[in-house]
């Protein structure tokens, strides 16, 4: 590769051909403030308008400023990061961005976490000398997502994610001028759109122009409620990114501390999603046996691939875009809502609590939960499975409201028996996971054989598309594995082909799955923070003793108790479920 | 943007899908796509929007979002006598403004609006390249070149029985 | 149909209006029948693509244009040359020449008059662009606006390819060319070449950083080579005539001639057509007629909306692209608005500020924020309620929008605001410390005052004042109530001698 040689406030530097002046700035150390550049480069996404214009830099002999982010190093290149002209500038933007923003910061859900926060005070902006007009638009609140636009500065990160990572197509640049947004089409409800919930406009926009619907205030009443007992269940990627909204370092597995928080927080009972994880992988894992079977006795009718289920945004997805395809995912419910369903019959029964005086709580690291639980058919007259369920950065705040200090807090363990859970539940919070676990119980039923080794290092990893063959007793098991919507397009255009070659997929919506998902703490477009949660995820599960699902002690018991077998008729009921068509609006020919 | 609620008949409907057809379905072809679809609707309401869509198979944030970059594309229907009120540099030299708020006011509408009867719309252009007539103004096919104020009760009046 | 005008103004004048005017991408306009391809092969039309076709040597070719000087004549004035060089440059399967009709310059109309009265020119110098860079395919992107240049072009294709000018194997050469329309659908940025792109794309026009040049990724990510109607219309004459013929004219790096289109305070309006060089002053009393009413003239307005406000100090410099920018202005697409005493040169700034604010894309910041506030400030100016810390804010602002803009058309929309604040502070001034317009056009800063010597008491102010403002009897000395006047101008309109003043 071409080595080009130039100079940064005074500094030489070689750096290879196509970088830009922002990467080969920062290998110098030099900060150069960007707002609206996005780069996750492991998992190939990049968002470079250029068009804040904050990341501007002097280039010797060119007549106009130039933004770092987006310009290549050039051999010979001369380039001024902080000189007169370029402070001045940069201000001025910034004066201008504040000018067309409302001033609530006070009361803003982004109040400390908010980038465009950050930069105003790093410029040290005190005065905003140009007023005038704002740009107002109506608030729109759907299950999942808060957009209040007025708040947007058309970084266009979420319409990147939305259209480019995830090919939802529900945002797009509207307006032009000053009149410019983001929106989606006829600037309708998120709700009545193609939105999936994912919520990956959320986890980039850099102000609160996306948000999450903020339910800690019903939470916390319920919590204060003596004539409700109030039960939690945390899913896997939480306690990996929990401890970053306390300064930890990213990769801090915080599992028995948030344990301990959640007990102060007054929840009667502080359970494991991860339970119902095992419990998924044992209907999941039956269903994918039970279909591989018939497939190898020479069933055509048998629907292969099978399709995990246990994202929501990614069950939204097809249900949008390939409905005519919905008798091929995993009829098995998401691991929230089998907890909340068990909870709400076989537990509430345990503790003697009507269903109407039990609330179940859900952490998570994913704003589509949110509309998951609401969910007609996971209710049982009127009454859902799962009550609230909260994000990661929700239980941050509340953990914060309550004057505790995470750091300090002591280790304890999930209450019993719906915090029982082994190494292969945990694993559920990363791409890749799902299907992992998934073969670990498969592999062991289907050849009734036990594993030398429980480690698929072959499923592991962020490429955006995977594929592996497992040798099932002599007969190769295709997997493949996809994460981003966009990436799970192409694997299921392969099917509706008739091309595809897989057995069995995996898909997570969010990057990384989700340990990158809409309601972590943000990442602010570091993908090292996103490569530490899933090590602390695999971590977890190395030191769990128990790491295959079928060998969970409390699963067991369940199914002996209660369920009976996996896919039996309570199972079915209570553990499955089927898919709609999502209406896109349609036109209606009179 | 504001819209007007159509119902798509059967036979419009076809004669977009044909449109669509005709351009291969192409999603680069999109803006000429819209161009013939407001040739045959007089504006682009949702409903024909969402079909485009559909049929190029692009979302329709999309569309809408190329829809409203354009000032040649419209949501709302044009009067049965569009007025278009040339605002160009010449023009305005030469007293447009006046010219348009008259219109205005004869009319009791704004820029971009339609009279509640669909008589008369009201829109700005940026140079009709006529110059030499500034201020111009033109009324459906009709131009009228160098418009006076105390004109435009005349100019409207013409219309009258329509 | 509007165009006649302009047309008949040439024919009438034998192509000549004036000794110092010379037609070279005018040529044909109103000379030849534009739906007839024999008439302009009788004018030598195709001519040049068949001598660049029978040379074979599509480097000589470039050289040529490059010798020849010419500059991009729809506002940056890159040399023509040095385009198809990098354009030729790559190697790619497929590769795009397309033609800038886009003209979005209020006040400017140029393109529109090649396009109807000569468009197989431009289909020719496509074609000839195409074989020195190799491209198959041509592309016209012109605005939905003008269905008469539309109708003309659709039918000159046509021609062209019954006579073999376009389609397979031109001139028996084994070179194949052909030429498909793309319309705009109203926006100024899509005269933007990366904006214009996208535009033919079916996307948002939305300009993109460059680099990449479209020489390098274009239309549909290939190499994409886009001149302005102009421009090409210049091309078959320099094969014709020669490189050197070419830079024998005009200024030592501004070759050839350019069109103007003349409008505003003048006498005579319409499209002009003057070697490089020529001075504000011949143009505008030579050929323009000087101003109308005999006003006294103030300032001319060059390169639209990017362009500014030049003044008597400036009627002497020859015309060309450096000393216009020198100058504070540009030459743009070569709009040329007269303004004569009566104009107020903030509110003509406001004006144009107008125009940007409506078409700025509003992808980048400077360009969607900054020109909204520029307006605004003007807006509080003509108001009367600016400050002189406004006109720092202003200048500020206007360098920062220039500095920092992602496009031409934010890097050069503060021109009308900073040459007017250069060449005219004083008017600002007069806003600002007197709240008065010299030029008394805002109407916030003016009063309509009835000057007792000259009122005789007819009641015609009175009685055509929309909201009785004026008082007074028949016979009686009017007087007109500041309170109530609404500054309609009616009053001044109605009366016959000379009684009401504006102040």
């Amino acid at each position: 590769m071409n080595t080009i040689n130039l100079t940064i406030d005074k500094k030489p530097v070689s750096v290879p051909a196509g970088t830009t002046v922002l990467e080969a700035a920062r290998s110098l150390g030099i900060q150069i403030p960007t707002l609206c550049y996005l780069g996750l480069h492991d998992l190939n996404i990049e968002n470079k308008p250029a068009g804040c214009r904050i990341c501007v830099v002097e280039v010797e002999g060119r007549r106009n400023l130039a933004p770092a982010c987006a310009t290549d190093c050039a051999e010979g290149m001369v380039v001024s990061t902080h000189n007169i002209r370029v402070l001045n500038a940069r201000r001025t933007v910034m004066e201008l961005i504040l000018s067309d923003h409302p001033f609530e910061c006070l009361t803003c859900a982004k109040n400390g976490t908010c980038d465009l926060q950050s930069m105003a005070q790093e410029l040290g902006i005190r005065e905003i000398h140009y007023q005038g007009e704002k740009s107002t638009y109506r608030k729109d609140t759907s299950p999942s997502i808060i957009r209040d636009v007025d708040k947007c500065i058309l970084c266009r990160r979420c319409e990147m994610m939305c259209n480019d990572f995830q090919t939802v197509g529900a945002l797009s640049g509207v307006n032009r001028g000053f009149q410019a947004v983001v929106a989606p089409a006829f600037e309708m409800n998120l709700e009545y759109s193609s939105c999936t919930y994912c919520g990956q406009c959320v986890a980039v926009c850099p102000t609160a122009a996306l948000t999450e619907v903020d339910h800690t205030g019903k939470v916390l009443r319920a919590l204060a409620d003596p004539g409700k007992t109030v039960i939690v269940q945390t899913a896997p990627a939480v306690r990996a990114a929990l401890g970053e909204a306390f300064g930890m370092e990213p990769g801090t597995l915080v599992t028995g501390k948030m344990v301990s928080a959640l007990r102060e927080l007054g929840f009667d009972h502080v359970f494991d999603t991860d339970f119902a994880a095992d419990l998924t992988i044992m209907e999941e894992g039956t269903e994918l046996l039970g279909r591989l079977t018939r497939f190898l006795e020479g069933d055509k009718q048998v629907r292969l691939p099978i399709l995990t289920s246990c994202c929501p945004a990614w069950v939204n997805f097809f249900e949008t875009y390939f409905a005519d395809m919905k008798d091929i995912p995993s009829t098995a419910r998401s691991p929230q809502q089998m907890f909340g369903s068990i909870a709400k019959t076989w537990f509430a029964e345990r503790i003697g609590v009507n269903r109407e005086d039990l609330v179940v709580v859900s952490i998570m690291p994913c704003l589509a939960k949110k509309y998951e639980c609401q969910r007609e058919e996971f209710s049982v007259d009127g009454n859902p499975d799962v009550d609230y369920a909260l994000t990661t950065r929700e239980l941050a705040n509340l953990i914060k409201q309550a004057n505790l200090d995470l750091k300090q807090l002591p280790d304890s363990d999930f209450d019993q028996p719906m915090g029982e859970s082994t190494g292969a539940a945990v694993i559920f919070g990363t791409t890749g996971g799902v299907i992992e676990a998934a073969v670990r119980t498969a592999y062991e039923i289907h050849t009734g054989k036990s594993l030398n080794r429980v480690d698929f290092k072959e499923l592991r990893g962020l490429e955006n598309i995977r594929s592996a063959t497992v040798d099932f007793n002599g007969f190769p098991l295709r997997i493949g594995i996809a994460h981003g919507l966009g990436n799970a397009r192409k694997l299921l255009e392969e099917i509706r082909e008739g091309k595809s070659e897989y057995h069995a997929i995996e898909i997570m919506a969010c990057p990384g799955g989700c340990i990158g998902g809409g309601g972590q703490p943000l990442h602010h477009g570091d993908s090292s923070i996103l490569k530490a949660r899933q090590k602390a995820i695999y971590t977890e599960d190395e030191l769990k003793v128990i790491r295959k699902s079928h060998e969970n002690p409390a699963i067991q018991e369940l199914y002996a108790s209660f369920l009976g077998q996996p896919l039996s008729e309570k199972a079915h009921h209570l553990l499955h479920t089927h898919y709609f068509e999502k209406k896109k609006r349609k036109v209606s020919i009179g | 943007m504001t819209s007007i609620k159509v119902e798509l008949k059967q036979h419009q409907a076809e004669k977009l899908r044909e449109v669509c057809r005709s351009f291969g379905n192409q999603e680069g072809e999109l803006i000429n796509v819209l161009h013939k679809a407001q040739g045959i609707f007089g504006y682009l309401p949702a409903e024909v929007q969402e079909m485009v869509a559909e049929e190029l198979n692009v979302p329709v944030a999309r569309v809408y979002g190329v829809v409203t970059f354009y000032s040649f594309f419209s949501m709302i229907p044009k009067g049965r006598n569009p007025i278009s009120i040339c605002t160009g540099t010449a023009c305005y030299v030469r007293g447009a403004e006046k010219v348009l708020d008259e219109f205005r006011k004869q009319l009791s509408i704004g820029i971009g609006e339609t009279t509640p009867d669909g008589k008369f719309s009201i829109n700005c252009l940026r140079c009709v390249g006529a110059c030499g007539l500034a201020p111009v103004v033109m009324i459906g096919e009709k131009t009228y070149g160098r418009v006076a104020p105390d004109e435009v009760k005349a100019i409207l009046k013409e219309y009258e029985n329509d | 149909m509007l165009n006649e005008e302009t047309v008949i103004r040439n024919r009438a004048e034998g192509g000549k209006t004036s000794a110092t005017q010379l037609r070279i991408a005018l040529r044909n306009c109103g000379v030849i029948d534009p739906e007839d391809i024999e008439d302009a092969i009788g004018q030598g039309a195709y001519a040049a693509l068949a001598k660049v076709l029978a040379d074979g040597d599509p480097e000589g070719t470039i050289r040529t244009i490059m010798d020849s000087g010419l500059r991009g004549r729809g506002g940056g004035g890159f040399p023509t040359g040095l385009k198809w060089q990098l354009s030729a440059r790559p190697q790619a399967d497929q590769k795009y020449v397309v033609c800038n009709a886009d003209e979005g310059d209020p006040g400017a109309f140029m393109d529109r008059s090649i396009l109807e009265g000569d468009p197989h020119t431009v289909l020719e110098a496509m074609a000839i662009c195409g074989y020195c860079i190799g491209a198959t395919k041509g592309l016209i992107y012109i605005r939905a606006e003008y269905p008469l240049a539309i109708e003309r072009l659709h039918i000159a294709i046509r021609q062209a390819r019954d006579y073999g000018f376009l389609g397979e194997d031109l001139f028996g050469s084994g070179f194949a060319f052909d030429i498909e329309m793309r319309y705009g659908a109203g926006a100024f940025v899509c005269g933007e070449e990366t904006a214009l792109i996208h535009s033919m794309e079916g996307l948002r026009g939305e300009p993109t950083l460059k680099p990449p040049f479209p020489s390098e990724s274009g239309y549909l990510g290939k190499p994409t080579n886009v001149n302005n109607v102009e421009t090409f219309a210049s091309v078959p004459p320099i094969i014709l005539k020669g490189a050197a013929w070419f830079a024998s004219i005009g200024t030592e790096k501004s070759k050839g001639t350019k069109v103007f289109a003349l409008a505003g305070k003048i006498n005579k309006v319409g499209l002009i057509e003057v070697p490089m060089g020529t001075t504000l002053r011949e143009v505008i009393y030579e050929i323009g007629g000087g101003l109308q009413h005999g006003k006294a003239f103030k300032a001319v307005q060059t390169g639209g909306p990017s362009g500014g406000c030049l003044t008597t100090a400036h009627l002497d410099t020859p015309i060309d692209y450096d000393n216009l920018i020198a100058a504070g202005s540009m030459m743009g697409s070569g709009g040329m608005i007269v303004m004569d005493e009566d104009d107020c040169m903030v509110s003509v700034a406001k004006f144009f500020l107008d125009f940007t604010v409506e078409e700025s894309c509003g992808k980048c910041t400077p360009c969607r924020i900054g020109n909204k506030r520029l307006y605004e400030l003007l807006e509080k100016i003509t108001r009367g309620q600016g400050t002189r810390e406004d006109l720092d804010h202003l200048y500020n602002l206007s360098l920062v929008i220039k500095d920092t803009s992602l496009c031409g058309l934010g890097q050069s929309s503060p021109n009308p605001v900073l040459s007017t604040l250069h060449n005219f502070r004083d008017e600002y001034l007069a806003h600002v410390d007197e709240h008065k317009c010299p030029a008394g056009v805002c109407r916030e800063l003016i009063r309509y005052e009835i000057v007792p010597e000259n009122c005789v008491g007819c009641t015609a102010c009175a009685r055509n004042c929309p909201v009785n403002a004026i008082s007074g009897e028949r016979k009686q000395i009017h007087f007109i109530d500041q309170a109530i006047c609404i500054k309609c101008g009616a009053c001044l309109e109605k009366c016959k001698f000379d009684a009401v003043i504006i102040n």
